[in-house]
């Protein structure tokens, strides 16, 4: 790039690069690090490390080639220099210093130069496609069962994602130290469980994509929900929700993952509709059609599709369905409400749950009448899940609106009020609660 | 991001260990205290004179008095800071944890206590 003496134009230019390829590739070289490694901690310095060689090196040497070989290169063995400096006095780190230099050894037999730029092709252990695979390990790894839902989430973020501590804080509104620790605490439980760094068996592939699926799609609806906090953090998570989805489509072409990418896209199309300039929320029915957001839309639609199409679909591509038949309609009256009736029955299947019936019986009101829809809610409220769920209640407060049973409607709207917490909700409940009574 | 990390003890019982003890617990630190300063996450490092020699000026009936410190009267107290920059509260932890501090010396009170800055400028007092 340029000449080695002095600082000249192109350091600005080198540096540039070197932020580019952090923002690019420093999550794939740490999921190989991990590897390569067998320890988060000693990946994370390693990239560190290999980044700041890079700071130092690329001026001098020029942008390498293959950056992500070169880094995963200079980052394994900066590690097994740092071992080896802990050696001295730490008897634990000899050990561990030789294992990862034999393995090193190894891995360099048959490229030439550890650090030259055909290294990346030439390596046998870890070609382009390996290193795709040290991605999907990555997101397996810390979305394992065996860790607590909440350091599922924090982990991902960091480590996949790149977030940093402080910025999962802001948008979960917890203290820094709090994420701080449970990071700290999952990577320890990775360690001390030995949770293995791989793609799990076939065997095992659908229930630990599940829990990885379960992740996203938290993290998704922390974004997308109203609720009070840092807004514009909030709406960043959703983004790393589909980033992330995307990229495990990408990786792993499974009908599920494809429904819920297909569902946070469909969800996402309508963010500009779904609030009011004022803040309020607008309900599906209300909703500006024309500022959904169409391609989107046509994307999220098509992996419906293809999702529907493999037969091997499950709860995210059915309730992606139904989101697909809402965004078709033109007007929330040409809704075609037999379909996602008929979608819903299916869903109850797949996934027996009480919300789902709740979000049934509202189409069946649209499909056969309030009064048809009223009787499944209440006999849902009667069973007790969901009689300290918010929207039951304003669920059936509508019902009774509509036909005209003000007074119960009324009670209803004001046990939903006293059950939710989100302010936007609140607003929109009051609104409907002096709607029903316009003074005179 | 730039963290303080303050380095806490308990004078008394560091002044009660021996000799023997005094030199084992250097050589401990010393594998730490080189870890620390590699990788480049060290953006200074101090270590204090002993809390009595602290002087506390604080304002009384609206002059300013002169006390003998330290400010809070504990049995730990803040023997050495250093400040890291870091890219997030996990990275400085998983710095800070390379501290002599945060390793050794559990018998004599030893622990790092890790603040995020929020401002940071370095002033022209710290001349080269």
């Amino acid at each position: 790039v340029r000449s080695a003496d002095g600082a000249g134009p192109g350091d600005g230019a080198v540096a540039r690069a070197v932020e580019a390829v952090y923002r690019r590739e420093s999550r794939r070289v740490l999921a190989t690090l991990i590897r390569l490694l067998g320890d988060f901690d000693l990946a994370e310095e390693a990239v560190h490390e290999a980044f700041r060689a890079a700071v130092e090196q690329w001026p001098r040497e020029g942008v390498p080639g293959n950056p992500r070989a070169w880094l995963v290169s200079a980052g394994r063995f900066k590690a097994i220099d740092g071992i080896r400096r802990r050696a001295r006095f730490d008897e634990a780190a000899e050990a561990l210093a030789h294992h990862l230099e034999s393995e090193a050894a190894l891995a360099a037999a048959e490229p030439a130069k550890a650090t030259s730029e055909d290294r990346s092709t030439a390596e046998g252990e870890s070609p382009e496609a390996g290193l795709e695979d040290d991605r999907l390990r990555l997101i397996f790894t810390c979305c394992h069962p065996a860790l607590a839902p909440d350091a599922r989430i924090a982990l991902t973020l960091r480590e996949v994602c790149g977030l940093t501590t402080e910025e999962i804080a802001r948008a979960f509104l917890t203290e820094a130290s709090t994420v701080a620790q449970r990071i700290v605490r999952a990577k320890q439980k990775i360690k001390e469980a030995r949770i293995p760094y791989e793609v799990p068996a076939p065997g095992q592939r659908a229930e630990r994509l599940d829990a990885v699926l379960r992740v996203l799609y938290l993290v998704f609806n922390e974004g997308y929900s109203a609720s009070s906090g840092d807004a514009v953090a909030r709406q960043d998570l959703s983004g790393e929700a589909v980033r992330l989805g995307r990229l495990l489509v990408e990786l792993l072409p499974d009908p599920e993952a494809q429904g819920l990418l297909a569902l946070m896209l469909l969800h996402e199309s309508r963010r500009a509709a779904r609030t009011s300039v004022s803040g309020e929320l607008v309900l599906l029915e209300r909703q500006d059609r024309t500022r959904w957001d169409r391609s989107l839309i046509r994307e999220g639609s098509a992996l419906v599709e293809t999702a529907l199409k493999s037969r091997r679909f499950g709860p995210y591509t059915l309730q992606a369905a139904i989101s697909a038949v809402h965004a078709e309609a033109a007007t929330a009256e040409a809704t075609d409400w037999p379909q996602i009736a008929g979608l819903y029955d299916v869903l109850l299947r797949a996934d027996p749950n009480p919300i789902v019936e709740l979000n049934r019986a509202v189409a069946v009101a649209m499909r056969d009448g309030a009064e048809a829809g009223l009787r499944l809610v209440d006999s849902l409220l009667a069973q007790g899940d969901l009689a300290d769920y918010h929207l039951a209640h304003s669920a059936r407060a509508d019902l009774l609106r509509r036909l005209g049973r003000k007074e119960e409607a009324g009670d209803a709207y004001r046990k939903a009020l006293a059950l939710t917490r989100q302010e936007p909700e609140k607003r929109f409940l009051e609104k409907r609660l002096s709607d029903l009574d316009p003074t005179p | 991001m730039k963290y303080l990390c303050l380095a806490y003890g308990d004078e008394k019982k560091y002044q009660a260990l021996s000799k023997a003890e005094i030199d084992a617990f250097g050589i401990a630190c010393k594998g730490h205290d080189e870890e620390l300063h590699q990788g480049g996450h060290l953006a200074l490092i101090a270590s204090l004179s002993p809390s009595r020699s602290s002087t506390v000026i604080r304002p009384r009936n609206g002059k300013t008095e002169l006390f003998d410190g330290p400010y809070a009267e504990t049995k730990e107290q803040v023997g050495g800071f250093f400040i890291i920059e870091a890219r997030d509260l996990n990275e400085a932890i998983q710095v800070a944890s390379k501290h002599p501090g945060a390793r050794v010396g559990e018998n004599i009170g030893c622990a790092v206590e890790i603040r995020p800055i929020e401002f940071f400028e370095v002033g022209e007092g710290l001349g080269k």
